[in-house]
């Protein structure tokens, strides 16, 4: 089996970028990485009501999301979306064990709608209005992987459709940092259709091989410790216009090859 | 979609561990709920515990996955030969043809609930036994049920809120339509957590009786916990005429709030209208609809409008909630359990704790036990972000006689 997709436009917010044309750069080589914490963009688009409780993840997610559309030309009402994250949103999860290890467990109702995974799935569709359906999957450090392939497989199934990807992870404060240390907020999104015309192609084929590193210290060392960043490789030929292939980390023993053709 | 043969399949709920129990009290009309007695909850509800989950260890090899989530699908896993069909099929297919896709909303996080009672004073940290990966991440119980059953293909958990195990299904399809896969064991397990329990209480959705589905007088939800799993395949041509089928699958989003579903049922529809156009099939081909039904008094009415719209008050519907409890992200996994044991059986379950329906709400809700045969069933799950996910289920391929 190969799955094929067309990327249509690309997001990306996280630590040192703050937008597709700066990660472009820095996957080109034209511009060195920097050390600088993510710089969270206000979600836009929501009420304002929800606006001041949503967390990392999804203004991270969002942003991302947003981006990849605009790029892409298309309305986010008409492209399925399909939310991957290693974690939810740390920030919150903490605050809902604290309270519950506490003698009064009343916890926050909007804290606990906002603890579910889909969280940012679900904000998308209120900020996009789009009620095509939204996935929210979860294979550890091999996330966006399996959100590559089941948008792959959505695309099989609706080739005249398209679909966006957004894989997004957020840090966790202490004491949780201490056991998944994920250094910052992270996002990239993808618009991928089926067909043949337009964009640039993909090929995805499960393998055996092993994941294929980065070059650059300070891109591989994001590479590894933030889930999201798993798809750098794939990034960094879409950055260069290159063709090519990559291998992307996804489960123990089985990875997924990314073909990029014209 | 290509229609997908359900070869094996079995489920774990408050009402008995494996199909066996399960079709007794769907049978006998009987609830599973009880007061809640859980952990060191507090709370004046009722819940759907499974029995002896603490007591079923994972196996040695794989004890870093141990938790309360992951003894439930080891519990879940070892009933109606469902390990033996997955070990013949791994044979038959090879272990890397055979996906894994399983829903949870709260994966092993009472873990780390516990965790956070047992914090170094000085510190702060959390005991140094607790395993984040194979516990608290939401992939836990995915990777564990890979790992339990020696398959080697693609994995993911899927968490969807409440519609998570009725996603798997949707995803399962895909990726055997598409070729990436022959076969896959979907399914979902969720186990009671304080999350969950002080959640639902906190937005005040929990009913301190046996939750009432579609009833003038529900009050709320009644939090279970269950782990159900299928094996799903592409079929043969000449499969026996007794054989189940998953036929169609649907999801939709609401676009409209975190924690409350569109007013008109709106996703709900959509997600039924895809489910059925994906079947190929009308919605007068449906002799059954097991509704998320979840009893809170919001939930009901947009279900039942968007229901209604579709199917007006001409099939048969409930909520087996009554029975069962919510499962959450297993919700799904196991009322698709209950579908299928209708179809096979030849009876529409009853809604226990449903003592006469709401005249306000539209479909034809069946309240007790009706022995007649059911050729195809709708399985509906609806969840938090406005997740929507409707299956259908049939003994015999649509189109066929």
């Amino acid at each position: 089996m190969k799955l094929v997709a067309r990327v249509e436009g690309i997001g990306a917010i996280g630590p040192g970028f703050t937008g597709w044309p700066q990660a472009r750069e820095i996957l080109r080589g034209n511009a060195a990485p920097d050390e600088s914490a993510t710089a969270l963009p206000a979600p836009e688009r929501l009420p304002a009501a929800e606006r001041r409780r949503v967390g990392r993840n999804v203004r991270v997610a969002l942003a991302a999301g947003f981006e990849a559309v605009a790029a892409s030309g298309r309305d986010a009402r008409d492209c399925a979306a399909v939310f991957t994250s290693s974690s939810s949103d740390g920030d919150n999860c903490h605050a809902i064990c604290e309270v519950l290890a506490s003698a009064d467990r009343q916890i926050s109702p909007t804290r606990f709608h906002n603890s579910v995974h889909n969280a940012p799935g679900g904000y998308w569709g209120i900020a996009t209005g789009s009620m095509k359906a939204a996935d929210s999957l979860c294979a550890f450090d091999g996330s966006p992987a399996a959100g590559l392939l089941e948008a792959g497989t959505r695309l099989a199934e609706r080739p005249d459709e398209a679909v966006i990807l957004v894989a997004h992870d957020a840090p966790y404060p202490e004491p949780l940092h201490a056991l998944r240390p994920l250094p910052d907020a992270i996002a990239f999104a993808i618009v991928m259709a089926g067909g043949t015309v337009g964009g640039t192609g993909l090929r995805l084929e499960l393998t055996d091989e092993a994941p294929v590193t980065l070059a650059d210290p300070r891109l591989e060392a994001l590479r590894r410790q933030l889930p999201s960043a798993r798809l750098l490789p794939l990034l960094r030929l879409l950055a260069a216009g290159e063709t090519g292939r990559v291998v992307l980390a996804y489960l123990d023993g089985l990875s997924l090859a990314v073909e990029v053709g014209p | 979609m290509q229609p997908l043969l359900i070869s094996s399949f079995t489920a774990t709920s408050c009402l008995g561990n494996g199909l066996g129990p399960m079709l007794d009290a769907l049978l006998a009309s009987r609830s599973g709920l009880a007061p809640c007695r859980f952990e060191t909850v507090k709370l004046d509800t009722f819940v759907g515990e499974v029995a002896g989950v603490d007591a079923q260890p994972v196996p040695p090899t794989l004890a870093a996955f141990d938790c309360r989530n992951n003894r439930l699908a080891e519990l879940a896993m070892r009933q109606d030969g469902f390990l033996d069909a997955v070990a013949a099929a791994a044979k038959r297919l090879g272990p890397r043809r055979i996906g894994v896709f399983v829903g949870t909303s709260t994966s092993g996080i009472l873990e780390t609930e516990i965790a956070y009672r047992h914090r170094d004073p000085l510190t702060g940290a959390l005991p140094a036994s607790l395993d984040y990966r194979r516990t608290h991440n939401t992939y836990s119980v995915a990777e564990f049920t890979r790992e339990r059953l020696g398959l080697a293909g693609p994995c993911t958990a899927v968490s969807t809120a409440c519609s998570s195990s009725a996603k798997v299904f949707a995803i399962a399809a895909r990726m055997i339509g598409a070729g990436v896969i022959d076969a896959a064991v979907v399914g979902g397990v969720d186990s009671l957590c304080l999350t969950t329990l002080y959640g639902f209480d906190s937005l005040q959705l929990l009913s301190a009786q046996p939750c009432r589905p579609w009833d003038a007088g529900r009050n709320g939800i009644s939090i279970g916990e269950a782990g159900a799993y299928f094996l799903v395949e592409r079929g043969p041509a000449a499969a026996p005429a007794q054989a189940l089928w998953l036929l169609g699958a649907g999801d939709s989003s609401d676009a409209h709030h975190m924690s409350s579903p569109h007013p008109e049922g709106l996703g709900a529809k959509l997600a039924m209208e895809a489910a059925l156009a994906s079947a190929g099939i009308a919605p007068a081909d449906i002799d059954y609809v097991n509704l998320h039904g979840t009893a809170t008094p919001s939930n009901d009415v947009a279900e039942d409008k968007g229901v209604h719209a579709l199917f007006a008050d001409a099939v048969t519907c409930n909520s087996t909630k009554g029975a069962t409890g919510h499962a959450l992200g297993a919700a799904g996994a196991v009322e698709a359990a209950i579908a299928l044991l209708a179809i096979r059986h030849g009876f529409i379950p009853a809604s226990p704790g449903t003592r006469a329906p709401d005249p306000a709400l539209r479909v034809r809700y069946r309240t007790t036990l009706e022995r007649r045969p059911v050729g195809r069933a709708m399985s509906n799950s609806f969840g938090f972000g406005g997740s929507n996910c409707s299956l259908v289920f049939g003994s015999r391929q649509a189109g066929a006689p």
